[in-house]
């Protein structure tokens, strides 16, 4: 009789890429559903046009590369997910009403040039859905700060229909345009709570007094605190399902918590509380959706919390000094370049190894 | 016999210019006019045209002195014989296309230290007869030229959705008509003018190029063993 003969390990775990992604699309179905409620359609129409822009561009990428006999393996690096995700992502950060190009043009960005070019999923340096929404935002700073107001303050009822009708011809059914559309009933242009808050700071006013803006409502910002919680919700099933590690979640927020905390001890008129940064703008998706990428972040636990830090300041300083009002696929993509330094200097000690004599 | 291989001779430095030892393809030189001045095919024509005059006038002079000049020093040589033929070109631009001269602005002098003209003159041109200078700087400044005009075109289109804008600061009035637009764009897709769009379209021709000549390997199989190849080794040397 004879034995089967492996060397260990003898216990596998059965995690594939396809699951891993499956369940971090899952978990952004609580922020999806919040911006739905409080924006409408927008949104999970971008999501539509991404997914299926970003199918086609990887099919189209992979045959090129790949030769026919190994047809197999196409099928399963497209249906792994992550080109869904990548554009489940890109979907998420844009306006909800901007164009439909738009969409189109970063999923076929994120895929083709941020990702495949580089070598496919496991080689892209950086994370392919916030390379492609800043290549967005630089190209196009028009369209891509055009954000919509909630729904509950704007003067127009904002149904399926119309939002189609915007972003495939920029006008609703009745002739409105997206200009429009943003306008307040006071004549006002409005825009996101970030932004209206780095406006009203360069014309002198104080943060007390901004936070009677509509648009901020009760709290943080009508909507977007409640998008932000709920993408906070979808992390911490992240985190329950250890599809994700707390380390880089914790150091960014704790970072992004100690900077504006300490800003807002030394002047509270002119900087925004903790919990404004925190439920304001991509925080909450960048702490646990985009930082977290197992391939372009940090790979140590200490790694990953300086990691995580250093996207906290940038936050801060790009939200507090810079001329964009959201920060986070910036410092993103930052981090991004500091990846290798990072894991080059916080190189876990072998077991076995003792770390080399200080003295 | 004689006049087969002078053939063969021209021919060869052509086909290195144009295509196989190009300078802006294949030596990556003088990129950083290639990439900050392609943003339409006018500026990247006037460009390509000023530092194609330069290149032929520097490879005739440096390769007429060359017999003279002492080998310790030749570099800064060369480079003040690049500069004289530089500010006759700036001159002439500022006096017939000044439009053309205010948008290409701090890289039309900055052809001086172009690599791709200095690379020529000391890998070429001085060890090299007039004659086949002249031809070789001819070459090279046209290979330089078009890929300078193929990414300007790239750029142009994807940018602003136009080709041939601004044609009159370099053509003359008259060239205002041969400004097409392709398609109408409301807003202009920014990366395409902006120098990051340079260095991705740039790594796109790039590898167009290498697509191309696998193809021509592959195409060719295994006759070129039995021709004797002749090793050009200045080429491979720089």
């Amino acid at each position: 009789m004879a034995f089967w003969i492996a060397s260990s390990p003898h216990n596998h775990t059965q995690n594939e890429t396809s699951a891993l992604m499956r369940l971090v699309i899952y978990a952004t179905i609580p922020g999806i559903f919040a911006q739905w409620y409080f924006f409408g359609w927008g949104n999970l129409i971008h999501i539509t046009l991404a997914i299926i822009t970003a199918i086609v561009a990887e099919f189209t990428v992979l045959s090129l590369r790949d030769s026919p006999s190994q047809q197999h393996t196409i099928k399963k690096q497209i249906f792994d997910g992550s080109a869904v995700l990548t554009a489940v992502l890109i979907g998420i950060s844009l306006p909800a009403l901007a164009p439909w190009w738009i969409s189109v043009i970063g999923a076929i960005f994120a895929i083709v040039v941020v990702k495949q070019l580089y070598g496919g999923l496991g080689y892209n340096l950086f994370n392919p859905a916030m390379a492609a929404y800043v290549m967005l935002l630089i190209s196009f700073p028009l369209e891509m700060t055009s954000w919509q107001p909630p729904l509950e303050l704007m003067n127009f009822d904002l149904g399926f229909t119309n939002s189609v009708y915007v972003i495939f011809t920029g006008f609703t059914t009745e002739g409105f345009s997206l200009e429009q559309l943003r306008v307040n009933i006071d004549g006002f242009t409005m825009a996101t709570p970030l932004d209206t808050l780095k406006t009203n700071l360069t014309v002198g006013l104080t943060v007390g007094e901004s936070m009677n803006e509509p648009v901020i409502g009760e709290h943080f910002g009508i909507g977007w605190e409640w998008i932000n919680a709920a993408f906070l919700l979808g992390g911490l099933f992240l985190l329950a399902k250890k599809a994700i590690h707390w380390s880089i979640p914790f150091s960014f927020l704790a970072s992004l918590f100690l900077c504006s905390l300490i800003a807002f001890f030394i002047s509270p008129d002119s900087n925004a509380s903790t919990m404004f940064h925190w439920f304001n703008g991509a925080c909450m998706l960048g702490a646990f959706f985009i930082l977290t990428d197992p391939v372009s972040g940090a790979t140590s636990v200490k790694g990953r919390i300086v990691f995580g830090a250093l996207a906290g300041i940038l936050v801060f300083i790009i939200r507090k000094f810079g001329g964009y009002p959201d920060a986070v696929a910036f410092s993103v993509l930052l981090c991004n370049m500091a990846g290798p330094l990072i894991d080059q200097y916080t190189r876990p000690r072998t077991y076995g190894h003792q770390v080399k004599n200080k003295s | 016999m004689q006049k087969f291989q002078i053939n063969k001779e021209y021919k060869d430095i052509a086909w290195q210019g144009l295509w196989k030892n190009n300078p802006g393809l294949v030596q990556l030189l003088g990129l950083c006019p290639l990439l900050a001045v392609t943003n339409t095919i006018t500026n990247a024509l006037g460009l390509g045209l000023a530092t194609l005059l330069v290149l032929i006038g520097s490879n005739i002079t440096v390769s007429a002195v060359r017999q003279w000049v002492p080998k310790e020093i030749r570099i800064p040589i060369f480079v003040l014989i690049i500069a004289a033929f530089v500010t006759c070109v700036q001159l002439l631009m500022n006096a017939f296309t000044y439009g053309l001269y205010k948008s290409l602005g701090i890289f039309l002098p900055l052809i001086v230290t172009n690599c791709a003209i200095i690379g020529r003159a000391e890998a070429y041109a001085s060890k090299n007869p007039v004659k086949q200078s002249a031809f070789d700087g001819l070459m090279m400044g046209t290979g330089f030229t078009l890929v300078l005009v193929v990414l300007g075109s790239i750029r142009e289109i994807l940018g602003q959705g136009t080709l041939f804008d601004g044609a009159n600061l370099l053509l003359g009035e008259w060239a205002t008509v041969l400004k097409i637009e392709v398609y109408h764009l409301d807003s202009q897709f920014l990366l395409a003018i902006l120098p990051p769009g340079a260095f991705i379209a740039m790594g796109f021709i790039i590898a167009l190029k290498n697509v191309i000549d696998d193809k021509i390997a592959q195409r060719q199989p295994k006759t070129e063993n039995k021709s004797i190849e002749r090793v050009r080794v200045n080429f491979d040397a720089q």
